[in-house]
């Protein structure tokens, strides 16, 4: 298997982009990623997307976007996985360098989310859980991780208080991100007072809806070597991918994510780390309790306890282990398809040294966590700088 | 070959309306409505439920204290004037969903308020006629009246459910009449959303001449008189009805008052004097002797004497009884939250 | 964006009407719906069973913003049942005021209209849970 590192990455401004289609935007993260990789032609290309389908009618994505870029002809692979299908891309690209079938692959994800109504949303967002067990009775994602944070408040003690704790922190670090949707700091109380979704999570508890692309250019290591000009090389060094049963009602212990802990196990075996390597983290909150559960998950700290790591200033930036430095799905946007691929990105710009304000120091290792439905997916890739 | 109920059951939602309640919206004097009714809150149906899953509640009822297989059940009819699909049986969704499919004949009966009686009155007709064991015969309605009508003041929402056989039975059915002409008291066109009745009308050339008509059959075939019964029970629009015709067949007012519900129930149309019957058999002694007679406008009256046996005491317990599903549990609901729940409020298309 | 088609209506009653389920017979474990193969234990034969409609509120929650289908019923408590048969279902808490609902809470199954395919459209039945 050959070693893949990331040469280009490109997001475009995430939000609400009434003048973009899912096609313009996804240009504009491939257009910036290849600029960024000082590359014009590819040998494959991956595109994450949850649900073209719903949202703007239309399937056969890869193809129609190998098209729109004047690269017709390239083999081009649409991989879904709900709210992991980014994660997924970014997967789906490195096997084919691993494997020896391409040299560089363009991974793209995309999620253009505004066209329907907010209903249609919900609607369409929910096809990521169990449609006949879930949905059929009225579940709705907000609804789903409201009833594993109860279970999680009720085993221990979780407050409301440190579910906002985590969306006061990412939002902070979203003012220092230019393509976030979401660019104002806010308080507990805010969060707290902000209208109710699903009880115990309000509104600004729940990642929004948004329009948004990312994309990064892989290669194997040798032409990105060639291609770096005196930029830090970063590897996929580590790749875990793990699933777990569809309906939250079907898991044993429901405040758990057991995909994310084999996931992480798996990535940090294959980049031969521990955790304790790892500097920063870009996991997803698509939810404010995704964010404590999936530290729980990963080893950041014992089963029960993430609640305090938000409120003990540990996982903000500046802490000892700073999360979601990018702002998150919380304050970054949640282009359902684009999340996991735009991990990718930050976590390439850390490591790089070029993240500006939000600029974890020193940071050599660096790790997303990307998730589908209530878990039932989850791709975790660990990055490191190659010396 | 004695024929009979094996099992019965009833269904009541919690959701209550005070009728003070009605009345204040409309500006009408809520104590006058409740005097001349003799009416003071009635069911509202939760916006899950309708005929089919109160017939669905009931209809299990039924079989729990039947005791029975249901694949045994040969028939299944639901009367109703609310059935939630105007072609497409309620009938098929209770079989299904008890297990009796698919060897059964069902249909769905409508005939107002005695739908449910009709129900009854063929499903003993096919077990007496040797076609079948079990026979199931449901009474059921959500029944609606025109905002600020007098009708809904009562329309109310409730099931009656009876399993008919000749095995087992809780009570003996030992006699039947039916007296049916042709009176245009109360309808619905179709494609109408609420019917329309003839006032005063309603009264004597229509309640009162079939359910006196139907009784006197009734007492005649089964040589019997008002003494002989220890219950008695009619169709109850609301709650002076049923007391003044069963006053002028010469019963007295306490063999009237078990089966008497309408007063804290409203009118449940094809359910109203099933599920008095229900009330009755919850409390009856064996050997008691029950007088029932419905009447749905259009117009017509359906008769029945039953007589309960041993076997009620061994199994009225094993479903909740009516009286208690009507008097506790309760949920109120203000105007607003009923007119919700009824459809009553045009929505966006 | 109904996907409330009478076919597939259909072929859910067992589950959704009587509440039809299977026990594996290699390791006894309680599935419903019934499944083609355990998860648990892998096996491909099942002793069908009805499953009694009762059981107790694993987690919940309660929904104030739902999709179009459901947002005339909200705020709304949809819950996790432990079934008393072992199983577990994600269905909707009705008849209940939503402060009051506790884990632990016993509830009974009963038969309610759960969505339907707009106003000249197929209902859809199923089971709700109410308190016991």
């Amino acid at each position: 298997m050959r070693d893949v590192a990331v040469i280009g990455v490109g997001m475009n401004d995430w939000g609400e982009l009434w003048q973009d289609s899912l096609r313009t935007i996804w240009m504009q993260a491939a257009l910036a990623a290849l600029a960024d990789a000082g590359v014009d032609r590819v040998d494959a290309i991956t595109v994450g997307c949850m649900s073209g389908g719903l949202f703007v009618g239309q399937e056969h994505l890869a193809a129609l976007l190998a098209d729109e870029l004047g690269m017709a002809g390239v083999p081009a692979t649409r991989v879904e996985s709900a709210c992991a299908s980014g994660g997924l891309a970014v997967k789906a690209g490195f096997m084919e360098i691993a494997a020896g079938l391409a040299d560089i692959v363009l991974v793209t994800g995309v999620e253009k989310m505004t066209d329907v109504s907010g209903e249609d949303a919900t609607a369409a967002l929910a096809t990521a859980a169990d449609q006949e067990l879930e949905v059929f009775h009225g579940a709705t994602f907000p609804g789903l991780y409201a009833m594993m944070a109860r279970a999680h408040m009720v085993k221990y003690g979780t407050t409301p208080e440190q579910l906002a704790a985590v969306a006061v922190k990412n939002h902070r670090h979203g003012l220092a991100n230019p393509h976030a949707q979401f660019r104002r700091a806010i308080t507990v109380e805010e969060v707290l007072s902000s209208t109710m979704v699903a009880e115990p999570l309000h509104i600004l508890d729940c990642s929004p809806i948004t329009d948004g692309a990312a994309a990064v250019v892989l290669a194997d290591l040798d032409t990105a070597r060639r291609l770096a000009k005196g930029r830090p090389i970063v590897r996929i060094a580590g790749i875990g991918h793990a699933t777990d049963r569809m309906a939250l009602h079907s898991r044993t212990d429901m405040p758990t994510l057991p995909a994310t802990t084999a996931a992480t196990q798996k990535a940090l075996a294959m980049a031969k780390k521990q955790l304790s390597d790892v500097q920063v983290i870009e996991l997803h909150d698509c939810f404010t309790i995704a964010e404590i559960m999936v530290l729980e998950a990963m080893g950041v700290c014992p089963p029960g306890q993430g609640g305090q790591l938000a409120p003990s200033g540990r996982t903000a930036l500046g802490g000892d282990l700073p999360v979601n430095p990018s702002g998150g799905l919380k304050s970054k946007g949640h282009p359902v398809g684009a999340t996991g691929v735009a991990q990718v990105v930050e976590i390439t710009t850390q490591l790089r040294g070029e993240a500006g304000e939000r600029q974890v120091a020193g940071v050599r290792v660096g790790l997303t966590q990307n998730m589908g439905g209530t878990g039932a997916s989850t791709l975790v890739h660990v990055l490191e700088v190659v010396s | 070959m004695s024929v009979g109920i094996v099992g019965y059951g009833s269904y009541i939602p919690r959701r209550r309306i005070r009728l003070a309640d009605i009345a204040k919206v409309w500006g009408a004097d809520a104590e006058s409505y409740e005097r001349g009714l003799e009416l003071h809150e009635k069911s509202v149906p939760a916006r899950d439920e309708d005929t089919i899953t109160m017939s669905v509640t009931a209809a299990r009822r039924a079989l729990a204290r039947a005791q029975i297989d249901p694949s045994e059940i040969g028939a299944v009819y639901v009367g109703s004037e609310s059935h939630p699909y105007a072609v497409k049986p309620t009938g098929t969704v209770v079989a299904e969903a008890i297990g009796a499919v698919p060897a059964l004949h069902c249909a769905d009966l409508e005939f107002a308020c005695k739908a449910g009686s009709e129900g009854m009155f063929l499903a003993s007709a096919l077990v007496k006629a040797g076609d079948m064991r079990f026979a199931l015969a449901i009474g059921a309605d959500t029944s609606q009246g025109a905002p600020g009508d007098a009708l809904e003041y009562s329309a109310a929402a409730g099931a009656a459910a009876f399993i008919f056989g000749s095995e087992r039975l809780v009570a003996t059915l030992d006699a039947q009449s039916s007296f049916t002409t042709d009176t245009p008291d109360f309808w619905r066109r179709e494609y109408m959303r609420y019917p329309q009745h003839t006032g005063r009308f309603t009264g004597e050339p229509a309640y009162f001449k079939h359910i006196l008509g139907a009784a006197r059959m009734l007492f005649e075939k089964s040589g019997t008189k008002p003494s002989d019964f220890a219950y008695a029970v009619f169709h109850q629009p609301n709650g002076k009805f049923p007391m003044r015709v069963g006053q002028m067949l010469g019963f007295r007012r306490e063999q009237l008052e078990t089966g008497w519900l309408s007063p804290w129930l409203g009118n449940t149309y094809s359910g109203a004097s099933p599920m008095g019957l229900t009330a009755i058999l919850d409390v009856a002694k064996p050997g008691d002797r029950i007088f029932m007679v419905s009447f749905g406008s259009g117009a017509g009256s359906d008769g029945f004497v039953f007589t309960v046996t041993g076997r009620i005491e061994e199994v009225r317990d094993l479903a909740p009884r009516t009286r208690v599903q009507l008097d506790t549990n309760k949920l109120y609901v203000d105007y607003g939250t009923y007119a919700k729940l009824r459809g009553k409020i045009r929505l966006a298309e | 964006m109904s996907s409330l088609t009478s076919a597939r209506l259909v072929r859910e009653f067992p589950a959704r009407y009587r509440f039809e389920g299977a026990t594996c017979r290699g390791c006894g474990a309680v599935l419903f719906p019934a499944r083609l193969l355990c998860p648990h234990c892998g096996g491909r034969s099942f002793e069908p069973r009805t499953l009694r409609r009762e059981g107790t509120v694993a987690t919940f929650t309660v929904i104030h913003v739902a999709s179009a289908a459901f947002r005339q019923e909200t705020p709304y408590v949809l819950a996790v049942i432990d079934l008393a048969d072992g199983a577990r279902c994600t269905c909707q808490l009705v008849d209940v005021d939503p402060a009051q609902v506790r884990i632990g809470m016993p509830v009974r199954l009963e038969f309610r209209r759960i969505q339907e395919a707009g106003e000249a459209g197929v209902i859809a039945y199923g089971h709700k849970a109410v308190p016991a």
